[in-house]
């Protein structure tokens, strides 16, 4: 028997790692919001499911939520299809339309029972280890097991088995069609996978949260790598780093565990953002900094060679042209001198510059070059 | 009789016209291609140029109209066409190899599910030495330059084997040695008795790289060898009054253009 704690912890990795995966490709296909419309308009199918269960653990809640996320698709496509609106304007116009029919029918109808506005934005993870999987008397721990992981195991499969066909036909969707790999059932197939991901993690999470825990975990992956396969599989650990580190930090705030999940997934997104090794915003200010000099140091040891193999000029009067020709201010011109010799780009000897081996093969690459 | 197997026309549209909501992109174009050949499809912007090569895969339903490939109505499994799309039309931060990309190529010759094997990697090596690329393979694709791009996709070109090839223009934003050695891999694909369908924007260098053209504006403006069509009467018809610059025939006009 597993403490409800570990439950809850156990509960919400699986939950972060189905989305995370069946995430990379929305992120990819440039739909992230899709999973904002789905995650919404499927309480409209959970609702009428619901009404004709009287059982909101019915798998018929599951299935008439992924054929709402499949209407949601295909309606955002018929208007976009008209052309009279552009994608982000269509599925800003469908999804409220069906979110708002399942609100006032939850409102109208269902006041008597446990479902609840609050309880569909926000889920309560606190509460799944309640609802238990229950076989022959036997218990089997909590439902959420085994609906989450069985949808995660079946979005592993799905990608795993149709890797090669999801990777074309998201990168290029002109050959994918031409080779006779339909993008279009494949996208279909991919958002039912999103939508049925969607209604069971957000029993748990929530509505809005399912969309922190689809995007932000492939977004930070995104950046921190560069092979579609390592995207999928970073993504489901990031998911489930969030998940844990949202977890403690829940406790320790006594804070809504899911609230807690998607901040720490938007905390890990934001470390990715600065730290990631290639593309992360501290590589890239050190970059342009070196940048920077690399320019000016090159200009200089350019001048010096210049200077060396007509023998014309002293190298003193290399540095008042460079001043005067390229405008370099006197500071800017000992700075540029300084980093040269730091660089080994030069050396100086009293006032005179002298380029070093390594100064004059790199004045000769520049030179080359241009 | 029968006409012999190698007469049949590599692409045979016939009567096809292509409409975006009301209006007309392609209008009753009538457009065969023989066999064996190098053949630019030409022709003002919004001429439907790549709708035309779209529809003729499939990508583009069409009003009406009827298009046979080899003597035969047109399915992807049958795997007579490899088709080079725009360079630009992909996202190029995907997260892939270069490798990857080419191997694409292979994908429908595997059909569903099958993973490309040891043997579709060779092949794939193979296609990017033809290319000169080898040294690239293990490379993220964002770091190509737009020559690199097109020699990847030419690659993965090859790779489809097809015995026809739509490719919708090769040579656009690529530098001229790059094009130059991309027209001397057409012509190695032409030499091996494919027919290479190219959308094509310079009228300069229309003479040199191919022998077949059609211009196409809407309608079928003229279809032939290029020599009979480049006429500044066809040219006039598909392009308006700008026909004289396009022709590129003395230096000083075009000195006076661009200056």
């Amino acid at each position: 028997m597993l403490s409800p704690q570990v439950e809850i912890i156990i509960l919400a990795c699986l939950t972060a790692a189905a989305c995370a995966v069946v995430g990379v490709f929305l992120i990819l296909r440039r739909v992230a919001l899709m999973s904002d419309a789905i995650s919404h308009a499927i309480l409209l199918g959970i609702v009428v499911a619901f009404f004709y269960t009287k059982n909101l653990s019915s798998p018929w809640l599951l299935i008439a939520a992924a054929i709402t996320g499949v209407l949601t698709v295909t309606l955002t496509e018929l208007i976009i299809h008209t052309q009279k609106l552009k994608k982000d304007a269509a599925i800003g116009l469908v999804f409220p339309f069906l979110f708002s029919i399942g609100v006032i029918m939850i409102n109208r109808y269902t006041s008597d029972v446990h479902i609840d506005s609050d309880c569909v934005l926000f889920g309560e993870i606190a509460f799944s280890p309640f609802n238990r999987f229950v076989l022959g008397g036997t218990d089997l721990g909590p439902l959420g097991f085994w609906t989450m992981g069985g949808i995660f195991l079946a979005n592993l499969a799905f990608i795993s088995l149709f890797y090669k066909e999801l990777k074309l036909a998201t990168f290029d969707a002109g050959l994918a069609a031409a080779l006779g790999f339909s993008p279009l059932i494949i996208h279909y197939v991919l958002m039912t996978l999103v939508s049925v991901t969607a209604v069971s993690a957000f029993e748990h999470v929530g509505s809005i949260l399912v969309v922190a825990l689809m995007i932000a975990p492939p977004a930070t992956a995104y950046l921190l790598t560069d092979r579609l396969s390592h995207m999928v599989i970073l993504s489901a650990l990031l998911g489930m780093a969030a998940a844990l580190s949202g977890y403690f930090m829940a406790y320790y705030l006594d804070a809504s565990i899911a609230g807690s999940m998607a901040t720490m997934s938007g905390v890990i997104f934001l470390l990715a953002l600065i730290f990631a090794p290639e593309r992360g915003l501290l590589v890239k200010y050190v970059l342009r900094r070196w940048q920077r000099w690399e320019f000016p140091t090159e200009t200089l040891a350019v001048h010096l060679l210049q200077a060396e193999m007509t023998q014309a000029d002293d190298t003193e009067h290399v540095v008042s042209h460079m001043k005067r020709h390229m405008l370099w201010p006197d500071e800017f011109t000992s700075e540029v001198i300084a980093r040269s010799i730091e660089e080994g780009i030069i050396t100086k000897d009293g006032n005179k510059l002298i380029l070093t081996d390594y100064g004059r093969e790199k004045a000769k690459v520049a030179i080359a070059q241009s | 009789m029968m006409t012999p197997a190698s007469e049949i026309p590599a692409i045979d549209v016939t009567d096809l016209t292509v409409a975006y909501r009301e209006k007309p992109v392609l209008w009753d174009v009538d457009f065969q291609s023989p066999q064996g050949v190098l053949l630019a499809i030409v022709g003002p912007n919004g001429a439907g140029k790549s709708t035309l090569i779209k529809t003729i895969l499939g990508l583009i339903k069409p009003a009406a109209g009827r298009i046979l490939v080899l003597g035969n109505r047109y399915r992807p499994q049958t795997r007579l066409i490899g088709y080079v799309p725009q360079r630009t039309s992909v996202d190029w931060d995907f997260p892939t190899t270069v490798l990857d990309v080419v191997l694409m190529g292979r994908y429908g010759h595997l059909g569903w599910i099958r993973r490309p094997e040891k043997e579709d990697y060779r092949l794939a090596m193979e296609c990017l030495e033809k290319v000169g690329m080898t040294d690239f393979a293990h490379r993220q694709i964002s770091q190509l330059s737009g020559g690199q791009q097109q020699r990847v996709f030419i690659a993965r070109a090859f790779l489809q084997d097809a015995p026809i090839y739509l490719m919708d223009e090769p040579f656009a934003g690529v530098d001229a040695a790059t094009e130059l050695s991309l027209v001397s891999l057409l012509r190695e694909l032409k030499n091996k008795g494919k027919t290479v369908i190219c959308v094509h924007h310079d009228l300069q260098t229309l003479r040199d790289y191919f022998e077949w053209v059609m211009l196409l504006n809407v309608r079928r403006i003229a279809l032939g060898k290029v020599e009979d069509v480049l006429t500044e009467e066809n040219l006039r018809r598909a392009y308006g009054g700008r026909a004289a610059f396009l022709m590129g025939k003395g230096a000083d006009e075009k000195e006076s253009w661009t200056s």
